[in-house]
Formats: structure tokens, C-alpha cells, sequence
């Protein structure tokens, strides 16, 4: 994997990179889309539902209270993996016409940088230690928003089944603070080497 | 003792590594007075934390980390708003330090001070003349070394009373930590820009010692299973930009095990900086090959790419390679992107054997022709081995153990134990490496290979282990015995008729003997010199690392020149209204090393009225 990029496409890693990216920086999106729109719409609300607000338990609540998310730390982080992993560059081209190689490295530019800005600003952690494929079982009173079940879901807990994805969890988020006045909105600023 | 007066107690004994490429902060609790717990090497270890240091990491961003880049940036009036260099603390001039400094500095160069520490060691420039950038263009804002420093410690001291405001930092007992090779004039300039930081309660540790105060704290009463009397410590300190090496000797006195500090090495300008900026000329010149040159930024995100890579290469044996990609600084990313690799085998041979060459030890530093014009610059090391550089030191300091050891060493001084300290060791192939090297010294001369000691953290151990220090000195631990760690000679034009073209021969007189320790003074009998009233005099000044057995007032008329090395001139002006300008006065030279670790140079009258002290810091 070290070594030479005419071999490198083995494909479902990259597509999975990016894939998995693209996935990401829409849930960003969305979640700033859902903050500028007003009322918000069903369609944000429901994913941001999925992202932030656990299952809300079945009380008599007057009406669902939805919170917008701030655009503010979503573009922060675009930012910052723009800065790191030049993730909007590597998006916004059009990848007709390069090769493998081509994208290969520019993948590289974005795995690398974005791997540190992870590291550097979340605490990632499994949700599930078990080894995926693995048969887990699941006792009643389960975290429902941490381990989502699929398939053949009948009958009472405890279930049993196979983990298909250990999940992940931001344990600690400690992202930069920001200056009060500060457009986040530029993402990168244009350069001008004189 | 009253509530009241306790409020005013230091709560804090507060270590400070004011590093060449960062500065680090660490502190623990003040001993409380009332109930005399005081922290004893050997008790459970006292909790050594760090100040995690807000600072700009881009335009607008702030971040806390525990090391703060030692850089400036003197951003240009229309590069940034003021939204965009604010701080937790508000802004000012010192905003632009560390990461962000750092960050803008890789774009443009011109407007970064760097490696302001190294200079304060130079001997041909005024430290407190604006030089720094380097060579910039006129409009660009130029501050001295001595400033640098300052605002560093500035810039610790606002971090400190934001996290503290109860408790600022020029209430605090401070040690700050300064390479073992630097020279009177450089620990002075240290000291002073504490000073009109605003911190008093002040004292000086060497960095190898600091390293050692952290590897005792960190082994708690273990470390006298680790060393017994009679060994022989070595420090070796490779940084970001500098090689500092020291030997610490264990003895034993009436059943208690003492540490001395017996030898220091040169102040070696030659650290990681170097072998990232090898390996990238090494790239540089692969990608030649192929036919693709690089322009300057490519070669600087090289260098960046190279420190990760490399660190990953030589901490995993069986990694072959290392992609590295450079991205183009456009927004096109794709097909722009210059790649290459940095292998196993170029990190071989451009740092382990480059660097840490398998040399005999006999073979030292090999010392280029400069070329008759060299432009104002730091005095790198011109030989970028290592190992020679060791060898050189271990050699020169063969006699550094006979006193306290009582031994007759032959060739070379036989370290028994090694201690890393510094970012470049954390590689376990260079420190496997030099141990290979130490050790096959050692097998040359019949003598047991050394051992490793371990268990510090390379990258915060200069502070920490301050901070421990600060906290053992009042207390009954362990400390390292030193005093000052080289002598020091006045130079003295011999009295003898004059011989046209050529100048008088010089003596030198030894004014402060090697192993002064702080708080003492030594006079300098009999030689008296004569002072103009009136008129800065000048003086050659040298030092010595090697010649230990000098007392103060030993006239020498003949050296050795790898013994005294040639330090900047120092100045004595007597300013005296009783007597008339012009007035020859007969004085005696009294040197004094103070309680926080700075050596004093006076010129005492003959009838011991009046002192005037002679500054270490008249370079221009």
C-alpha cells in the first residue's frame, strides 16, 4: 500500500474515502442549510435530528422543540479541513478525465490532512469494542441512539444479531475558539503572492 | 502563620523552557508552609502540570497547547484585522507568537523572527540591536534577540495570568531554563528580560540538569536502584536547533547519594531542523533527477512532510516508505500534485549515518575554511555529525571525573549511564544508534557499555523537570551540585617593549575558577589593572570548559587554543565624581555568582570605596 500508485487502485479504499467524506460534508451542509432556512424544513430537521438529538422519550411534550445548529462551527471545520486536507479543492473538482494515480495522490493530500485535523480536534472513539461481524447481543434498556438495530427487527430485548458497524462517538470535541467579529463564513482566504 | 500574609505566598513554583523552537510552561503546587509537606525526590512524585497556552493558530482561531512556537510574526498593516489577532486577553504586539507566527512565517518568510535564543550566544552581534528577520526588507518591523525573548516571556506571563488571575506569574517562584553552553552574557540578557517581564523570584537551571530533575521525579525513590556512586551520566539534548551535552557524576557522601554536574559541552547550533532540511534537499534532488525542479514553498511543505515522515520511518523497522505529497497552492488539486517518497533506506543514510556516523572516537568535529566573506548569520555547526561532535566532548572532558570520582581516566571520559532528552531522540533508530556508538567506544576501551536510562517525555522534561527543581530546592530532594560550569579569564596585554608589527602578547588571568557555586564570590589577588576614569575599557574574556583546576588570580601566558575559547569583550566604566576624568586608577577584578545562576564581574578599588561593575553584554 506503501508503494507505487500505478497499482494503487484498490478501489473500495478510495471510494470509500470519498464516499465517506462526501457523506460528511453533507451532513455539514445540511446542518447549515437547516440553520439559514426558516421555518426549517422537515427534511433538515429529520437529519439533524439523527446527528444531535437522541430518540426523545415518549412524554407528552406539547410540541417537538428542535435547536438550529450554529453555522458557525460547521464552517469552522470546513475551514479547517480545508486548511489541513484541502478537502473543498479535492470536491469541487471534477474527476473525469484524471487517472487513478492522479486522484490517488490527491487522496493521499486528503487522508493525510484530514486524519490529523480528526486528531487534533475530536476524541473518536467505537462505540462497540466488539469486532465487527461478530454476533453481539443486546440487553433491554439499550442506548437506542448509539446502537441502531436493522433487518429482521421483531420481538423484545435481549436481541442478538451481528454488528455490522462498531460506530463512532465524538468523546471530546475541543475545537478552536473564535474571535468574536471573525467572518467564519471565509473558508480559505484568497492568496496573492506579491 | 495569618491568613493574611499567606494570601500574598507564592501558590505556584513554575518551571519555564524558554526552547530555541518552543517554549513550554509547567508548575505545580507551592509547598504548603504551614504544614512543611515539602516534595523529596524519592516521595510520591508531586504532580507536574502544564499550561495549556492559548494562541492564534490562524487568522481569527485560538487554540491551547501546552508548547508555544517560539516565533513572531511582524504582519504588515493591511494583512490582518483586528477581529483577526485578538486573544483570550486582549490583543497587543506580541499577538502574532507561536502557531500562528509560525503559520504565516512558512508564506512569508521575511517577517519571521526565529531562533531568536541562538543568537543571544552569537558573539559578534549586540543582542539588544533590532536584527531580527534576519536581512528583511526596511519597512518590516525588526526587533532584537533580547526582545524576542522578552515578548516570549511576555506572552507566557498574559497565557499564565489569564488561566491564574489570582495568582500572576510575577508572584510566582520562577526557574527558567537556559542551555548548559550559554555564556555569561546570554544568561544575563536571560535574566534581564525576565526582569522587565515582571518577574523577580527568579533562578536559572541548566536544561541537561533539567532533564535530570525530571528523569528523578519521574522515577521516584527507584533512581538509586538505577545509578550507584560512581557512575557517570550522560546527557545528550538534541532539539529542534541546538545539541546541548552534559555529565552529571554520583557519588556518595556519608551514605547519601549526591549527583555533581561535572562537565557542559559547546553550544552546538545543530538539531532536527537540520536533518528535516536534509532530508528534504535529499527529495529535492531526487525529484532533479526526474526532471521536475522545485520552487521554494514546495522545498518548505517538504521540510514539514519530512519531520512527519521521518518520524514515522525511523520508529517502524519494517516501514519501507513513505509517500509524500505536496500539494499545488492552487485550488486544482488534481494533477498538480507533486508526489514522491522518502524511504527507508534515504532516512538511513542521510540521518543515521549522516548525522550519527559510526566514527572512532578519536575522530572529531571537522572545522571548514570559511570563506573570507561570510554574511551575519547563526555559527551552525559546520560538521553535522554528531557522534563527532560527542566524541570531541567526551574527549576534551577526559579529566572532568577524576576529582570527584577520584579515577585516572585515559582518552576519553567512560559514561556508565545515557540520558535522551530532545524532540530528535524520540526516534528509537537514532537513540538505538547512538547508544551503538557510545557503546562501541566504550568496548574499544575495555569498559561495561553504558546503560539507557528512560522513562521522561523528550519533549516536556526541560520543563517539567524546572518545575520539579523549583519545587526539590526548598526541599530536602535531591539536587545537582555544579556551580558555574566553566572558568572564566580576563585577557591581559603582557607588559614588554613594544615590537613593531606585532602586537603584545596576551595573558590571561583567571577571574572566576570552574565549580563557583551560586552565592559565592572569589577575589582576584594581587594582579591589579589599571582603569581610566571616564572610558569604557574593553577586555578580552575568555572561557574554559576543561581547565578545572585554575583558582582565581592564575596568570596564564601560554594555552592550549581548544582550551579558552574566546567569549565577547566585556567593558568596565568607571564613572567616579571624586575622581578626575582621565585618572589612572588601580583596581582588582572580584567575580561573584549569584543565587539564581548569573556570574558578576566587579572592579574593585584599591581601597575597596568603590565597585563598578564590568558588563558582559558590550557586543556590537
Amino acid at each position: 500500500m506503501t508503494s507505487n500508485f500505478t497499482t494503487f487502485p484498490t478501489q473500495p479504499d478510495l471510494l470509500h474515502l470519498i464516499l465517506g467524506a462526501v457523506l460528511f460534508i453533507t451532513l455539514v451542509m445540511l446542518m447549515v442549510v437547516a440553520r439559514r432556512k426558516s421555518p426549517p424544513n422537515a427534511e433538515a430537521s429529520q437529519v439533524q435530528t439523527e446527528v444531535v438529538v437522541p430518540a426523545p422519550a415518549p412524554a407528552p411534550a406539547p410540541a417537538p422543540e428542535f435547536k438550529a445548529a450554529t453555522p458557525d462551527a460547521a464552517l469552522q471545520l470546513l475551514a479547517l479541513l480545508q486548511q489541513n486536507a484541502r478537502l473543498i479543492d479535492f470536491f469541487q473538482e471534477d474527476l473525469k478525465g484524471f487517472s487513478d494515480a492522479d486522484v490517488g495522490a490527491a487522496a493521499r493530500v486528503v487522508h493525510e490532512g484530514g486524519k490529523k485535523t480528526l486528531k487534533d480536534y475530536f476524541r473518536l472513539e467505537p462505540i462497540r469494542s466488539e469486532s465487527e461481524e461478530s454476533r453481539v447481543t443486546l440487553t433491554a434498556g439499550f442506548n437506542a441512539a448509539e446502537v441502531r438495530l436493522t433487518g429482521n427487527v421483531t420481538g423484545q430485548a435481549p436481541f442478538t444479531g451481528t454488528l455490522i458497524h462498531r460506530g463512532w462517538k465524538a468523546a471530546e470535541v475541543r475545537l478552536p475558539k473564535i474571535a468574536e467579529g471573525h467572518d467564519v463564513s471565509v473558508i480559505a482566504a484568497a492568496e496573492v503572492e506579491l | 502563620m495569618s491568613k493574611a500574609s499567606k494570601a500574598n505566598l507564592p501558590r505556584f513554583l513554575v518551571g519555564i523552557d524558554l526552547g530555541t523552537t518552543n517554549c513550554v510552561l509547567s508548575y505545580t503546587a507551592h509547598p504548603d508552609t504551614e504544614s512543611d509537606v515539602l516534595p523529596v525526590a524519592g516521595d510520591p512524585p508531586a504532580a507536574l502540570e502544564m499550561l495549556l497556552i492559548p494562541q492564534l493558530t490562524q487568522p481569527g482561531s485560538v487554540e491551547e497547547k501546552s508548547q508555544l512556537p517560539s516565533f513572531l510574526y511582524q504582519a504588515h498593516e493591511s494583512e490582518l484585522t483586528e477581529e483577526d489577532t485578538r486573544l483570550p486577553w486582549g490583543a497587543s504586539a506580541s499577538s502574532l507568537t507561536g502557531g500562528i507566527a509560525r503559520f504565516l512565517g512558512a508564506k512569508t518568510p521575511i517577517r519571521l523572527v526565529s531562533s531568536a535564543k541562538s543568537w543571544l550566544c552569537h558573539a559578534d552581534v549586540d543582542c539588544r540591536e533590532p536584527i531580527l528577520p534576519l536581512g528583511s526588507p526596511d519597512d518590516v518591523a525588526r526587533i532584537s534577540p533580547y526582545e524576542a525573548t522578552r515578548r516570549y516571556l511576555d506572552y507566557l506571563k498574559a497565557a499564565w495570568n489569564h488561566r491564574f488571575p489570582e495568582s500572576p506569574l510575577e508572584q510566582q517562584d520562577v526557574v527558567i531554563t537556559v542551555p548548559a553552553s550559554f555564556d555569561p552574557a546570554a544568561r544575563d540578557l536571560t535574566v534581564d528580560a525576565a526582569r522587565e517581564t515582571g518577574l523577580e523570584k527568579l533562578t536559572l537551571l541548566e536544561e541537561p540538569q533539567a532533564a535530570v530533575y525530571h528523569w528523578l521525579h519521574a522515577c521516584g525513590n527507584d533512581w538509586r536502584k538505577q545509578v550507584g556512586p560512581g557512575d557517570i551520566i550522560l546527557v545528550v539534548d538534541v532539539g529542534g536547533g541546538t545539541t546541548d551535552l552534559s555529565l552529571v557524576a554520583v557519588t556518595d557522601t556519608e551514605g547519601n547519594l549526591e549527583l555533581n554536574r561535572i562537565a557542559v559541552g559547546d553550544h552546538i547550533l545543530l538539531g532536527g531542523d537540520n536533518m528535516d532540511l536534509a532530508l528534504a534537499y535529499r527529495l529535492k534532488a531526487k525529484l532533479a533527477a526526474d526532471g521536475k525542479d522545485l520552487q521554494p514553498w514546495q522545498i518548505q511543505a517538504m521540510v514539514h512532510h519530512c519531520r512527519d515522515a521521518k518520524e514515522a520511518l525511523l520508529n517502524d523497522p519494517n516501514l519501507q516508505a513513505v509517500p509524500i505529497v505536496v500539494p499545488s497552492r492552487g485550488s486544482k488539486l488534481l494533477g498538480n500534485t507533486l508526489r514522491t517518497e522518502l524511504t527507508h533506506s534515504e532516512v538511513q543514510e542521510t540521518l543515521v549515518d549522516g548525522f550519527f556516523p559510526q566514527t572512532p572516537v578519536d575522530e572529531h568535529p571537522r572545522a571548514l575554511i570559511r570563506r573570507a566573506l561570510t554574511q551575519l548569520s547563526l555559527p551552525f555547526a559546520q560538521d553535522p555529525a554528531i557522534s563527532r561532535h560527542l566524541a570531541a566532548f567526551l574527549s576534551r572532558q577526559v579529566n572532568a571525573a577524576n576529582e570527584v570520582l577520584g579515577r585516572e581516566e585515559r582518552g576519553f571520559i567512560k559514561p556508565t549511564a545515557v540520558l535522551f532528552n530532545g524532540g530528535v531522540l524520540k526516534a528509537n533508530m537514532l537513540a538505538d544508534r547512538l547508544m551503538t556508538i557510545i557503546n562501541g567506544w566504550l568496548s574499544e576501551a575495555s569498559a561495561e557499555p553504558a546503560k539507557q536510562l528512560t522513562g521522561i517525555d523528550l519533549d516536556l522534561a526541560v520543563a517539567r523537570g524546572a518545575a520539579y527543581y523549583n519545587a526539590v530546592r526548598r526541599g530536602k530532594g535531591v539536587r545537582i551540585r555544579g556551580g558555574i560550569a566553566s572558568a572564566y579569564y580576563v585577557g591581559i596585554e603582557s607588559a614588554m617593549p613594544a615590537i613593531p608589527g606585532m602586537e603584545a602578547p596576551l595573558e590571561a588571568l583567571c577571574v572566576a575558577p570552574f565549580g563557583m557555586e551560586e552565592g559565592t564570590h572569589a577575589a582576584v589577588s594581587q594582579q591589579e589593572l589599571g582603569l581610566v576614569v571616564g572610558e569604557p575599557v574593553r577586555f578580552k574574556f575568555f572561557g574554559s570548559k576543561s581547565r578545572r583546576l585554575d583558582t582565581s588570580g592564575t596568570l596564564l601566558d601560554y594555552w592550549d587554543p581548544e582550551e579558552l575559547e574566546a567569549l565577547p569583550e566585556i567593558q568596565a566604566t568607571l564613572t567616579d565624581e571624586a575622581r578626575k576624568p582621565g585618572t589612572v586608577v588601580p583596581v582588582t577584578l572580584e567575580a561573584r555568582v549569584s543565587e539564581l545562576g548569573t556570574l558578576c564581574l566587579e572592579a574593585v578599588a584599591r581601597d575597596g570605596q568603590k565597585r563598578w561593575q564590568v558588563e558582559f553584554d558590550v557586543r556590537n
